[in-house]
């Protein structure tokens, strides 16, 4: 009987070398005449261990990793397909801290399966959460989603049950379902690993979500920097029509939902919601006024659900286990669990979900196990290009949306990028500036021009050109963009400039503190 | 001559293709840059009149976009992430160590046409930053020494 090895096809794994480690296992296996069978399954995203291959043993999966294709001649000389000891050798992969330690609902079968298997996602729970809700009340379902207190994913945390059931009561022939997959924050990258490593588990979330809310068309707005994501999902989606979980009649429900991948073109700004509806109605990525809500007139003028990846893959469990089974996870009013990312300069990068209630400082040694480069930590920003910096004094607030609030800081789509005692803060707050300016889409002005003086002000502290001057200004033109801006590009850029200015004043040159405030 | 009316049946071909769905205006750029590596301003008309839009608004559109270009690419278009968590691990050195290697800026090609070079914000490679992306190869935890090494086995394949 041959062997089952898996190598994953994540991108962050393939950028690793994870493709010619498999093309190598493969030729080895060949030379030796022994047969294999190699499985690309997702990432575990344990990335510091990367590209990571498992083994079916009589003792459960074993994991060897990272592997270079120098490795592979020696990992078969020890017997690694049985399970062999080798320096790279990790044991069962399933026994590791940083998986064990893991809550993951959102990503249970991530890493474990082929995501583009229909049969290894029904063999692994997967459509339960559509068989509940093709038997229950559109009302039902919305109400399951709304006990669960998901709110959504994508970083503004509302209620997803709430939309939804606005949607729901908008009376309309169409509505569409759309999904944010324009996951452009930096230091972010969970959406990816669901739409590479566990596609049917969106195409579920959103069927759902269309079956709710009456809508049979789908759009998956996908950012056109993730190509082995569109690759999966339109593998996956001609999968699910083929075996009739999409199309006119799902599973013999009568019931219809289309779903089709509409690429962006590299605007940051399309990440927000109604600026994304105008690029894929064909239009330059101009952010609407609201209202009206895109629940009651989003794309084409029709009601419309927005949900990020992460909340629309949360969906099924949630129909597959009740709403109270996702809700008993978190704190406060934070409930279920959040797929952090951890990125930058820190020793364990990866994904890590957990319920709400952790501490930064918990998720970055305890997980990350410190920076990579061996230095103090300086500052995490977390929340990605909008979010703020947070010093060492703040590493004890809980992983909660609403403490991270009171702080004066965002959690969002759960970035976390870590910097070391390196990191110029004054640097990072002019990129904070240029970025907006860059990717500003020009419809309100405190954003457009704002974010151009931003710059310009920021340079001129650096340069040490009348400080006591140009500090106020700065100060002044960040209250004019987080007041005066239409949306959260403009209105949020502050965050990361002011927190960078008010903790670390230093590397502004500035050094009497009063001109700090 | 030939040249412009294989490029002009090309669009003509893509927008004939997509031209119904809704919201097709993206989907044709993308299809024209996937087939020429980039929209020439003469499909501009072409579009305009297959969408019943005005040329100003098509050209409105690819002007938005920092992914749709007007002018042809390198062979190969290099792109590096400029953003924080890049930054963190050295992504501004590795930067400018590309620019050197190529000997040009952002948005330019080199003058044997080998390679263009543009930013990018965020691959969504974070955990093994810094990263690059050559054609639809991403790469991670690039140092100026790996760099060189991708970039000369690039040049092989070319």
């Amino acid at each position: 009987m041959s062997i089952t090895v898996y190598v994953p096809c994540d991108s962050s794994a393939v950028s690793l070398g994870a493709d010619r480690v498999a093309a190598a296992i493969l030729l080895e296996a060949q030379k030796r005449n022994i047969s294999i069978n190699l499985i690309r399954n997702g990432s575990r995203g344990l990335y510091w261990l990367e590209p990571l291959v498992e083994v079916i043993t009589d003792a459960g999966r074993i994991a060897y990793g990272p592997v270079q294709v120098s490795d592979v001649s020696a990992l078969f000389e020890a017997d690694f397909l049985h399970g062999g000891a080798h320096t790279l050798a990790l044991g069962a992969i399933e026994e590791l801290d940083y998986l064990k330690k893991q809550q993951r609902l959102t990503f249970a079968r991530i890493g474990k399966t082929d995501p583009i298997s229909l049969d290894d996602y029904l063999a692994n729970d997967g459509y339960r959460g559509l068989n509940n809700a093709l038997k229950q009340s559109q009302a039902d379902i919305v109400k399951a989603v709304t006990d669960s207190g998901l709110r959504g994913r994508g970083g503004a945390a509302f209620p997803t049950g709430i939309k939804w059931n606005t949607v729901l009561n908008t009376a309309s022939e169409q509505k569409y379902i759309i999904c944010n997959a324009d996951e452009g924050d930096s230091g972010t990258f969970s959406d990816r690993m669901v739409m590479e490593g566990d596609p049917f588990v969106l195409i579920e979330g959103m069927t759902i979500a269309g079956l709710a809310v009456g809508a049979n068309q789908g759009y998956i707005y996908l950012r056109v920097e993730y190509p082995h994501a569109h690759v999966a999902l339109n593998a996956a989606i001609e999968k699910a029509y083929a075996a009739g979980y999409l199309g006119n009649d799902i599973q013999g429900s009568g019931k219809a939902f289309h779903l089709e991948v509409r690429l962006g073109a590299g605007a940051y700004i399309c990440g927000e919601e109604t600026s994304l509806m105008e690029s894929l109605e064909g239009k330059r990525g101009l952010v609407r006024f609201k209202p009206p809500l895109p629940a009651i007139s989003g794309l084409f003028g029709q009601p419309t659900v927005v949900n990020n990846v992460i909340s629309l893959a949360s969906v099924p469990i949630i129909l597959d286990k009740g709403g109270d089974y996702y809700r008993d996870f978190g704190m406060g009013r934070s409930r279920g669990t959040l797929p952090l990312q951890l990125a930058g300069n820190i020793k364990q990068a990866g994904l890590v979900e957990l319920a709400f209630g952790l501490t930064l400082r918990e998720l970055i040694y305890d997980f990350g196990g410190g920076s990579a480069s061996g230095r103090p930590i300086k500052a995490v920003q977390v929340g990605g290009p909008l979010g703020a910096y947070l010093p060492e004094s703040q590493f004890d607030t809980p992983l909660d949306y609403e403490a991270f609030a009171a702080n004066w800081t965002v959690l969002g789509h759960g970035g976390v990028v870590v910097f070391d005692d390196t990191a110029d803060m004054a640097a990072l707050a002019r990129y904070n500036m240029e970025f907006c300016a860059i990717e500003s889409c020009g419809k309100c002005t405190p954003c457009r021009i704002g974010s151009t003086r931003g710059t310009e002000v920021i340079d001129e502290i650096i340069s040490g050109h009348e400080i006591s001057k140009n500090i106020p200004l700065l100060r002044d033109l960040c209250n004019t963009l987080l007041n005066g801006s239409l949306c959260a590009l403009g209105g949020m850029t502050p965050y990361p400039v002011l927190s960078a200015l008010n903790h670390f004043p230093e590397d502004f040159g500035v050094t009497d503190t009063t001109n700090a405030t | 001559m030939t040249e412009s009316t294989s490029i002009q049946e090309t669009v003509q071909a893509v927008i004939t293709t997509l031209k119904d769905k809704p919201g097709a205006l993206l989907p044709i750029l993308h299809g024209i840059q996937d087939a020429l590596g980039y929209i020439p301003a003469d499909s501009v008309p072409a579009i305009a009149q297959g969408l019943h839009l005005s040329r100003a608004e098509v050209h409105g559109v690819i002007s938005f976009y920092h992914y749709f270009r007007d002018t042809p690419p390198g062979k190969q278009t290099v792109h590096i992430c400029r953003a924080e968590s890049c930054q963190a691990m050295g992504g501004k050195q590795l930067e400018q160590h590309v620019k050197d290697q190529l000997g040009i800026d952002y948005h330019e090609t080199t003058a044997d046409g080998q390679f263009s070079l543009e930013p990018v914000y965020c691959l969504g490679n974070c955990a093994c930053s810094p990263a690059i992306q050559i054609g639809d190869d991403i790469y991670g935890k690039v140092s100026a020494q790996s760099f060189d090494a991708i970039i000369n086995e690039k040049k092989e394949l070319a």
